[in-house]
């Protein structure tokens, strides 16, 4: 049974149909680019492409929008990418405390839990704890880097990359690069998928 | 506004739901917003509301209460009605008034990809204007409480941070009561890092740092 919500879209959508004011397949064609063009994949080719060439890594920390672009990545909400760097030392988590602001072109549409009270609320005042919900504990001399990206700055997290992967290809290497991971909620392993 | 969208350091939130998948949408309905959000053409005055503020203006029971995609519709509907485009006896029927005007869209299956692909900075490369602080330099976040749309968290006003990045001159975004973005006011803008410690007190890790980009008119040497 469809909730009111839904049956909400749908009136409205049908209303402005009968209008002229929208074309049902332009609706189509929004909802296949998010499913299959923009979203976290591109931010994994980044990721990759980081990992194994040092000269790609080198210009994306010092200019992410143009280094993203190389790869056809760039657009509407990513028009000024800072990419930050997790090391043994420093973990960088994104939120943005007052909207939902987050790099699409890279990442595609935020998860719900990005948008949630609770992830905004409490990335910036316990952000070691939130880490702790997702599963990764950090030592307590690893700096905890957080960014409000209330304003007009899109961030992207560069994890570290697994030991163990020295002999994988690019394309192998971006299929364990999880859209947590370029959050800075989760590390990256080896199998892919969380790791604690 | 110190409305409940600003809700950086609030506690009592409930957990984080941290399983979910990486698909966009998770319902049909969330889908069809999106996508019918982003294919409805411009409308109405031009000159409009920023649409931050619009969200942020919610009652905040409504806006803890519905869902991302819910509120996008609730203020494109809102919007609609405002420009007497659309009415309430509509909405509850599902069906347009035969006798309300028809359109053409100017959103189309042709040129969505060129929408949805425009970059729409914000910041003025045309406008040379001598920054006033500079990376390395202690600043503090003004305590102020306007009562429009702002890109100044709460929870940084008043506290003490070091300028980490000039990102260089950006229109500003803060609004006048009703909602419209203030006159012509570019400015720059900067990285401020905020330690833990200042923001949150003596319990917070020593190493542990907040940051977020403010506007020039935010920000008073410290």
């Amino acid at each position: 049974m469809p909730s009111d919500v839904a049956l909400r879209v749908k009136a409205l959508e049908s209303i402005l149909v009968e209008k002229g004011m929208v074309d049902p397949a332009t609706i189509d064609a929004v909802i296949e680019t998010y499913e299959s063009k923009i979203g976290p994949r591109n931010g994994a080719r980044v990721i990759a492409r980081a990992w194994v060439n040092p000269d790609y890594k080198k210009r994306l920390l010092a200019d992410a929008t143009a280094t993203i672009a190389e790869l056809g990545y760039g657009g509407s909400q990513g028009e000024h990418m800072v990419v930050v760097e997790n090391t043994p030392t420093v973990h960088n988590l994104v939120v943005c405390t007052l909207c939902s602001c987050y790099p699409w072109p890279v990442l595609g549409l935020p998860p719900t839990w990005y948008k949630s009270a609770p992830y905004r609320s409490r990335a910036v005042i316990d952000p070691r704890g939130v880490l702790r919900e997702f599963g990764v504990t950090l030592a307590d001399d690893v700096q905890v880097r957080v960014w409000d990206s209330t304003a007009e700055i899109r961030y992207l997290v560069l994890p570290e990359r697994p030991s163990g992967t020295e002999g994988m290809t690019e394309e192998a290497l971006a299929a364990l690069v999880t859209r947590d991971a370029m959050v800075g909620v989760a590390k990256v392993s080896r199998s892919g998928g969380a790791a604690a | 506004m110190n409305g409940i969208h600003d809700m950086g350091g609030m506690q009592g939130m409930g957990p984080i739901e941290v399983h979910e998948d990486e698909r966009p949408f998770h319902a049909e309905w969330e889908a069809r917003a999106w996508g019918l959000i982003r294919a409805t053409g411009p409308f109405g005055p031009t000159r409009r509301r920023n649409f931050r503020y619009e969200h942020e203006n919610l009652p905040p029971a409504q806006y803890l209460q519905m869902q991302y995609y819910e509120r996008f519709i609730k203020v494109l509907v809102d919007r609609l009605m405002a420009a007497k485009l659309l009415t309430q006896a509509e909405l509850d029927s599902g069906r347009a008034d035969p006798a309300s005007p028809r359109s053409t869209p100017s959103v189309t299956p042709a040129n969505i990809a060129e929408q949805l692909a425009r970059r729409r900075s914000l910041r003025r490369e045309d406008v040379k204007i001598r920054p006033q602080f500079k990376a390395g330099q202690r600043v503090r976040a003004r305590n102020i409480n306007p009562v429009g749309h702002t890109r100044l968290p709460r929870y940084m006003r008043g506290h003490r941070g070091t300028i980490v990045a000039d990102q260089g001159v950006f229109d500003f975004q803060d609004t006048d009561a009703e909602g419209y973005t203030l006159p012509d006011r570019p400015q720059h803008v900067y990285t401020v890092g905020f330690t833990a410690r200042e923001l949150w007190g003596e319990a917070a890790n020593a190493r542990d740092m907040v940051h977020a980009e403010l506007w020039e008119d935010y920000l008073e040497r410290a």
